[in-house]
């Protein structure tokens, strides 16, 4: 590049430099959210990486719903065994059985629902278990003690040296987990985690028929390096015995991709701001080219070519985008030390935070780029100036070429920038054009709305108004005007944040309904058929009028429609696609497939969700009534129990399981109840509304056949005093401590707690996307000032008060917020419906209050930003102005 | 030097072409003096950038130095203005954003050409030498004036085209600005092409065509 070129390029920013650092402002607030975002995500992986034996305690682990066969137990066996023929030294073993009870302090008369996890000696064999005080975990060992949650403390109000009761063992409490390793803490709040010695478990007489127990068998290997080998060889073999197999490296790659996942879609809210500034940087510079018309034909009079004038001011705007990344990059650096400390309690791991030089540099690199390719097409308008514009004012642009095939370049450049980003930040083909179709599809409408606003306008202009008003509606369509920009960019950062705040509050308002007008919000799972007369008699004691318990019946299936359920092979013939059915059914008793251990495929195998409908435990009832929270869309309900018990038994499969089993009223379905094979006849299909605190099942059969197979039961009550529902359930866990009883208002709070955490981090990232818009908007007043100051001062000479003009900016100002905010909120509230139905599965209702509250901030926040940047306009004189023409 | 032959140039205005120049044919010798005058909307201004390579003619040619000015592209164009043409216009038309030195040196940076000492001298030559660093708008617009003649000047260009250079000055300021462009003219031999309609000026000139209604009414040649 020459020495012209690069001093124009410098001399040539005089007078616009603080315009232009506003261009940098626009691609700094882009920058700065990708570099936190990607250094986050690297920090991520490399904690998991370096801690992942540490994470998973061993070298390997088997985990089965039900005590292991004895071919699982052999298999243990041989894989510690010593083998002296290769020169094997024996590994190690220990198991860890957890499952939910329980635990109450007799001191303070708290109760809470725990998870146990008796542990054997020796786990973990890698990573230490830090307690407080220090050193309690080796002594764990020695039995007759327990060491708990901090949170359990809290919520029992107890202390280190009391009693926790746990079915019919008391233990004292000698020491508080400060962590332990691939814990996450949010999920100890919400069943604190107590840990005793396997050799205590059998005293409590907490593991009968119907426990969810999870069994864990923890191995140290002679040979870690042999932990995966072994992983993938024995997994078939387990399949059909009901364990799953995990090595160190699988458990850290899975927990990678999740913990990806999450990144990716940070990394998206932050592309989006990063786009928003590339757009500023557009508009900018296609004003900026406009200002410089004189310049650029004078420049053309005295022999500069096109691609010296072009050259010019490419590299303003490069320098310009060099220097915002930068800055972004120092801000994003910063900004990192924030997102680990909003999500910490989240992640399993503890994330040593340090900036990620590849995040910085890729994060610098793709602010220049996207600040150059989005000036490309403004800065092609170069070539339209004629030098003619120095002879006569009235010059037309240069013809413009039918098929530009610069034009096109830049076009397409532009096109695949945006969607090579896209993927490159989603991680993903189909992830990263999805977004970038739905980025293009709102910033279409949005694009629309404001050309539609700006023909509007210009169509039906009230004519009638007061003169201050039609001047200010007037400016939305005046040359060079920049209603498009302000629109797009501050227009997308408000629809972003409105989706996000409509989903949340939906999501959360679920939740609230569960413990309203009169619906249950407690409940008491895991009762014996023994224990059911009891329970409901301590219920009624308490003045609960006429209580009932569930029955249910813990099954799996055996054959569809004829044909086997083979396990350790993909169930099912043509299962069709995972429209899930139970995302929003954190409720259900049964809704037990996030931890079921038979369903370890990766989490994005397609195939997942339909084998998972396969193999998975169903928990079952039988009733002859249908309740509030069922419709049946396909067939009809029974009526009354079934006449002969010879025959199949009537069921009826929720919608959605029916379609992942590729089921309808008549088929067949053959269930394995307890070894008992069970023959079905699907007779309707229901729909469930599973945001109820109700219990919901898959699986409904008629009554009459299964009401002596095993089963236990659950019943929902409510009780309105948090004081009695304590008391009733200590009372139970005193009388029954196998029966475990869930109060749904602390579920809630917790709940309540990890939406908000997450969304508090995608909250703040999207902020970013509204602070480009209001850097846009900035620039945006900034690059039209010229033209403002003269006509203000036009309008001032001509007469008009101070009030008078800031009155015509007001309007102008006022008007575009509310065209971007009300564009943003309408969008928004169809978004919001899309992820709220379809992806969340819950209710949609709009909070018209809150959505009012964010349209008005936003009208506010631009009326302020234009108001506040142009009210030096005001203080210039007439005179001043019209001197230094 | 310079020779047109059968200059048309048309306008659309308002949906209808408009002929503002008509067949003009004329050759200009090395180191001549030409005025153009005739009223307002004869044609002069369209005809200087037409001969100065600005803008291409409905039809005909003009040839700069034996090329052709009508085959070239824009770009082709610019390069014989950066060889060999210089300019100087009725607003000035100074780049605002660069001093005084800035404006002067733009003409022999673009040629790749040491600049800072030319640019002194032309400027302490049309009486500036103290106003190196002042902008544009720190100038008056007889300075202004001087300031884009220094720039006409400074790479010796082959000919000199004028649109107005007094248009926008007063009478006295003008004379200073008409007297400046002859003594360069004088000591660089350039050629002279001047758009004036100011009778004054045009009576130094050595020839003189003057317009009407886009044709050449009178081509007068002094003794």
């Amino acid at each position: 590049m020459n020495r012209f070129v690069r001093r124009m390029a410098w001399r040539e920013t005089r007078g616009s430099r603080r315009r232009l650092l506003l261009l940098t402002g626009a691609v700094a607030a882009g920058v700065a959210a990708l570099v936190a975002v990607n250094s986050f995500a690297a920090n991520l992986r490399e904690s998991v990486t370096q801690q992942a034996q540490t994470l998973l305690g061993a070298d390997l682990s088997i985990s089965s719903r039900r005590e292991f066969t004895p071919r699982v137990t052999a298999l243990l066996d041989t894989l510690v065994a010593p083998d002296p023929a290769r020169g094997r030294a024996p590994g190690r073993k220990a198991t860890v059985v957890s499952f939910a009870a329980m635990g109450y302090v007799d001191r303070t008369e708290g109760v809470r629902l725990v998870q146990v996890a008796g542990v054997e000696p020796g786990y973990p064999f890698y990573g230490t278990i830090r307690t407080d005080p220090d050193g309690a975990w080796s002594e764990l060992q020695e039995g007759g003690r327990v060491l708990v949650d901090p949170s359990l403390l809290t919520a029992l109000d107890a202390a280190i040296g009391d009693t926790l009761a746990l079915g019919e063992s008391r233990f004292v409490i000698s020491a508080t987990v400060l962590s332990q390793p691939g814990n996450v803490a949010v999920a100890a709040s919400f069943s604190p985690r107590v840990f005793i010695a396997a050799a205590d478990l059998a005293a409590t007489r907490l593991l009968r028929f119907g426990s969810r127990v999870e069994y864990e068998a923890f191995l140290e290997l002679a040979d870690p390096d042999r932990a995966t080998a072994i992983s993938e060889k024995y997994r078939p073999i387990l399949r059909p015995e009901r364990a799953g197999i995990r090595s160190v490296e699988e458990n850290r790659s899975d927990l990678t991709e999740a913990l990806t996942q999450l990144s990716d879609y940070l990394g998206l809210v932050a592309l989006i701001a990063l786009l928003l500034g590339g757009m500023g940087v557009a508009s900018a510079v296609h004003v900026f080219i406009r200002q410089k018309l004189d310049t650029i034909a004078v420049l053309r009079c005295l022999g500069a070519g096109t691609r010296q004038l072009f050259a010019i001011y490419l590299l303003q705007a490069l320098a310009m985008g060099a220097l915002g990344s930068v800055i972004g990059a120092g801000l994003g650096g910063a900004l990192q030390q924030v997102l680990p400390l909003m999500l910490a309690d989240l992640l399993p791991v503890d994330v040593r935070v340090r900036l990620d030089p590849g995040a910085v540099a890729l994060g610098i690199g793709v602010g220049i780029w996207v600040a150059a390719v989005f000036a490309l097409l403004p800065l092609l308008g170069i070539r339209r100036v004629s030098p003619l514009v120095t002879l006569r004012r009235d010059v037309e642009p240069l013809r413009r070429r039918r098929r530009d095939p610069a034009r096109l370049l830049a076009a397409l450049a532009l096109a695949g920038s945006i969607g090579a980003l896209a993927v490159l930040q989603a991680g993903g083909l189909r992830e990263g054009a999805g977004f970038a179709a739905g980025t293009g599809a709102a910033v279409l409408l949005l694009w629309l709305a404001s050309l539609g606003l700006i023909r509007g306008v210009r169509r039906w202009f009230p004519s009638r108004w007061p003169y201050v008003w039609r001047q200010g509606l007037a400016n939305l369509y005046r040359p060079a005007n920049q209603t498009v920009t302000v629109v797009l960019s501050l227009g997308f950062g408000a629809f972003l944040l409105s989706t996000l705040f409509l989903v949340q509050h939906n999501l959360l308002r679920d939740l609230r309904v569960w413990g309203e007008g009169g619906q249950p919000n407690l409940g008491f799972i895991d009762i014996q058929p023994d224990q059911r007369e009891g329970v409901l008699e301590l219920l009624r004691a308490e003045g609960i009028a006429s209580p009932t318990a569930v029955p249910m019946i813990p099954m799996r299936i055996s054959s569809v429609k004829g044909e086997p359920v083979v396990l350790g092979l993909p169930g099912g013939s043509g299962a069709a696609d995972g429209g899930g059915a139970a995302d929003g059914a954190a409720n259900s008793a049964e809704d037990d497939r996030r931890d079921d251990p038979d369903a370890d495929d990766a989490p994005d195998d397609p195939d997942a969700r339909p084998r998972w409908a396969f193999r998975h435990q169903y928990r079952s009832t039988y009733r002859d009534t249908i309740v509030d929270s069922e419709t049946v869309v396909v067939g009809a309900w029974w009526d009354g129990p079934m006449p002969d018990a010879a025959g199949p038994v009537d069921v009826s499969l929720e919608v959605d399981i029916a379609r992942e089993l590729d089921v309808t009223v008549g088929d067949e379905i053959v269930w394995d109840v307890q070894g008992l094979r069970v023959a079905s006849r699907v007779a309707n299909l229901r729909e469930v509304d599973w945001a109820r605190f109700e219990p919901n099942f898959f699986a409904v059969f008629r009554g009459g056949v299964l009401d002596r197979a095993p089963q236990f039961f659950v019943t929902l009550v409510r009780v309105e005093d948090p004081a009695a529902r304590g008391l009733l359930q200590r009372r139970a866990a005193e009388r029954y401590p196998n029966v475990s009883s869930l109060d749904l208002s602390s579920l809630q709070r917790l709940l309540d707690d990890i939406l908000s955490r997450v969304a508090l981090a995608v909250r703040f990232m999207a902020g970013f996307s509204l602070a480009t818009g209001a850097v846009v908007l900035v620039g945006a007043i900034a690059t039209t000032r010229f033209q403002r100051v003269r006509e203000a001062v036009l309008l001032k000479t001509l007469g008009a008060t101070r009030r008078q003009v800031l009155r015509v900016f007001f309007a102008e100002y006022a008007a575009l917020g509310l065209l971007s905010a009300g564009m943003a909120v309408a969008l928004s509230g169809a978004a919001g419906w899309v992820l709220s139905r379809f992806v969340f599965e819950t209710s949609y209702a709009l909070p018209w209050l809150a959505l009012a509250a964010l349209l008005g901030a936003i009208v506010l926040l631009t009326v302020g930003i234009g108001l506040g940047n142009s009210l030096d306009i005001l203080r210039r004189t007439p005179l001043d102005v019209l001197r230094s023409d | 030097m310079l020779r047109c032959e059968e200059l048309t140039q048309t306008y659309r205005s308002g949906g209808h072409p408009l002929t503002v120049l008509k067949d003009i044919t004329f050759a200009l010798e090395d180191g001549s003096f030409l005025a153009i005058v005739g009223p307002s909307g004869s044609g002069k201004t369209t005809l200087l950038g037409l001969l100065a390579g600005l803008d291409l003619p409905a039809s005909g040619r003009v040839w700069l130095d034996g090329a052709d000015l009508t085959v070239m592209t824009e770009d082709e164009r610019a390069l014989v203005r950066s060889a060999k043409i210089g300019f100087v216009f009725q607003s000035f038309q100074l780049i605002p954003t660069l001093t005084a030195r800035e404006n002067v040196q733009v003409p022999l940076e673009l040629r790749g050409e040491p600049s800072r000492s030319r640019a002194d001298e032309l400027l302490g030559q049309v009486g500036l030498g103290d106003r190196l660093d002042h902008y544009p708008a720190q100038l008056s617009g007889g300075e202004q004036q001087r300031v884009a003649l220094a720039r006409a000047f400074s790479v010796r260009p082959r000919i000199l085209f004028a649109d107005e250079p007094t248009g926008n000055l007063d009478a006295r300021t003008g004379r200073t600005i008409i007297d400046l462009i002859l003594e360069l003219n004088e000591a660089e031999g350039t050629t002279l092409v001047l758009v004036t309609h100011d009778p004054d000026i045009a009576s130094r000139a050595r020839r003189t065509i003057r317009l009407s209604d886009g044709r050449i009414a009178e081509d007068r040649t002094a003794a």
